[in-house]
């Protein structure tokens, strides 16, 4: 099953855990997974429309899955998914 | 409740918490960027009555010649002078420019030279501000994710306080720009990869190891330091707004915090009048902000960045969305050149001035000259151009470029025989 890193403030959904093994062949389906087993998880990292929030950023095999498939982008049992929030400053 | 239990000691915190821009939550004051709930920005939350009681613009104008002129309107956690990083950082001069802007088709331009810095980059503000703040938190080791300038600022102020420093690079950064670094002992970490790599690593690293990532985990600190451009922009026309400024663009993060300052100066009553447009410059390889820009859209499409820009080479810009509010907000615009116009426009700076900036700055011209024949400039405007960094970090840039005029041998006759030739 691939390998999820957890960033710290999605810890608080997960019981702690900075790595989990989630079940699933495409992004979409290990958030989806990783919803059911700790719910309001996907909410925290995707917006109304189902997409990756602005302020969130997913690498798959260390690169960003903007560059990739985006959600549908596919998995193997022996790939590492890095959860990454933006750094952003902001204005006002 | 007593009247005392609400007042604070005169030089106490000028921010009191730290707040998520986009859904509100709050967040205690710590080493921490990122929104618990929504992942969005936290930024300190002044204490706007007591920054309005203290700042004034004959206490500026009392200040130290630096940044630090303007504590009174950055997030200072303590005014013990002990936590303080002042290494003559700021307060850079704002130049007439009256033989570029002639050359442009301007009458009343002006530059910010912040190639005057410490580290020669406007950089040692942000971190000024940031390993001062991490040192009023207890932080007792700094880091960075560069381009390379901040890797630079970094190393410098973190060395003359006594800091252990690890600054991330991509390993193809110019030779420049990694020996301005290790020279003041950091540990230069040279990572495989691009800039945007190098940033999540370190988004990465910040969760893990403690240490104050000026440009990740003490973002709202360090980011603010950008605003005293702004400031002495002001202050430097006479408390006076200019009509339009141009500045670079990478992670959009500076574009953003000048604008916040002008709007901070005039909330405070420091100046009055409207504000200026501010328009973003980025080089063609790397113009994620100006192809959103072009495409009217705020949603910023990564890019992977090709350009001699590098320290513009933010392919993935955290501020990208804010910048594109700003410039929306103040009817400016934001473009982008080719590197043959960044090479030009350096050389036309050096040339009509007196001022080696490098590539960011010859990006900034560039934009500037294509924003004056757009029209977007009225010809007696008063447009401030900001120059980010010194030229001797870029030489690779313009190696191609230039050389020396003559090659004479130690004579007098072959001297005066070539620039006969030459003249003739």
């Amino acid at each position: 099953m691939p390998t999820v890193r957890i960033p710290t403030p999605l810890r608080k959904l997960t019981d702690g855990n900075a790595e989990l093994t989630v079940d699933g062949s495409d992004l979409r389906t290990v958030v989806k997974n990783l919803d059911a087993a700790h719910p309001g998880f996907a909410e925290r990292v995707l917006d109304d429309s189902g997409e990756l929030r602005r302020f969130v950023n997913v690498f798959v095999r260390d690169e960003d899955v903007r560059f990739q498939q985006g959600l549908d982008t596919e998995l193997s049992d022996t790939d590492v998914v890095s959860i990454v929030p933006a750094v952003a400053g902001g204005a006002e | 409740m007593s009247t005392t239990t609400l007042s604070r000691p005169t030089g106490g915190a000028t921010v009191t918490h730290l707040r998520c821009r986009e859904c509100g939550e709050t967040e205690p004051l710590a080493a921490s960027h990122v929104c618990g709930f929504c992942f969005g920005p936290l930024e300190g939350v002044y204490d706007e009555d007591l920054v309005a009681s203290r700042v004034s613009r004959e206490g500026i104008q009392a200040g130290p010649a630096s940044l630090w002129r303007y504590a009174d309107l950055l997030p200072t956690l303590t005014d013990d002078p002990s936590v303080r990083v002042d290494l003559g950082t700021g307060w850079s001069p704002l130049r007439p420019a009256p033989r570029l802007a002639a050359r442009l088709g301007l009458q009343d331009l002006w530059l910010k030279d912040d190639t005057r810095n410490p580290s020669g980059s406007f950089k040692d503000r942000v971190v000024s501000v940031a390993i001062s703040a991490a040192r009023a938190l207890g932080i007792d080791t700094m880091a960075c994710a560069s381009t390379g300038n901040l890797a630079g600022a970094v190393s410098a102020h973190a060395a003359a306080v006594g800091m252990p420093a690890y600054v991330f690079v991509p390993a193809s950064l110019e030779q420049a720009k990694i020996l301005g670094a290790a020279v003041y002992g950091a540990n230069v970490v040279a990572v495989d990869g691009t800039y945007d790599d190098v940033n999540r690593l370190c988004a990465e690293l910040a969760d893990r190891e403690g240490w104050g990532f000026v440009n990740v985990n003490l973002r709202a600190f360090y980011a603010e330091g950008s605003k005293s451009i702004g400031f002495e922009i002001a202050e430097q026309l006479g408390w006076r707004l200019p009509d339009h400024v141009v500045a670079p663009i990478a992670s959009g993060a500076m574009f953003v915090k000048i604008r916040k300052a002008f709007g901070e100066l005039l909330q405070y009553g420091l100046v009055d009048g409207q504000l200026p447009t501010l328009n973003g410059a980025q080089a063609t390889g790397c113009s994620p902000v100006a192809t959103a820009y072009e495409a009217g859209t705020v949603d910023v499409t990564p890019q992977i960045p090709d350009t001699i820009a590098r320290s513009l080479a933010i392919g993935n810009p955290a501020d990208g969305y804010y910048a594109l509010k700003v410039a929306d907000e103040t009817g400016g615009a934001i473009g982008h050149v080719s590197d043959d116009e960044v090479v030009r426009g350096m050389q036309l700076l050096a040339e009509t001035e007196g001022i080696f900036a490098e590539t960011a700055g010859g990006v900034t011209v560039a934009n500037l000259a294509r924003f004056v024949e757009e029209g977007r400039f009225g010809s007696g405007d008063r447009v401030v151009a900001v120059i980010s960094g010194n030229g001797y970090k870029t030489l690779d840039a313009v190696a191609d470029h230039l050389g020396p005029a003559f090659q004479v041998s130690p004579s007098l006759d072959d001297f005066q025989q070539q620039l006969a030739d030459r003249t003739a």
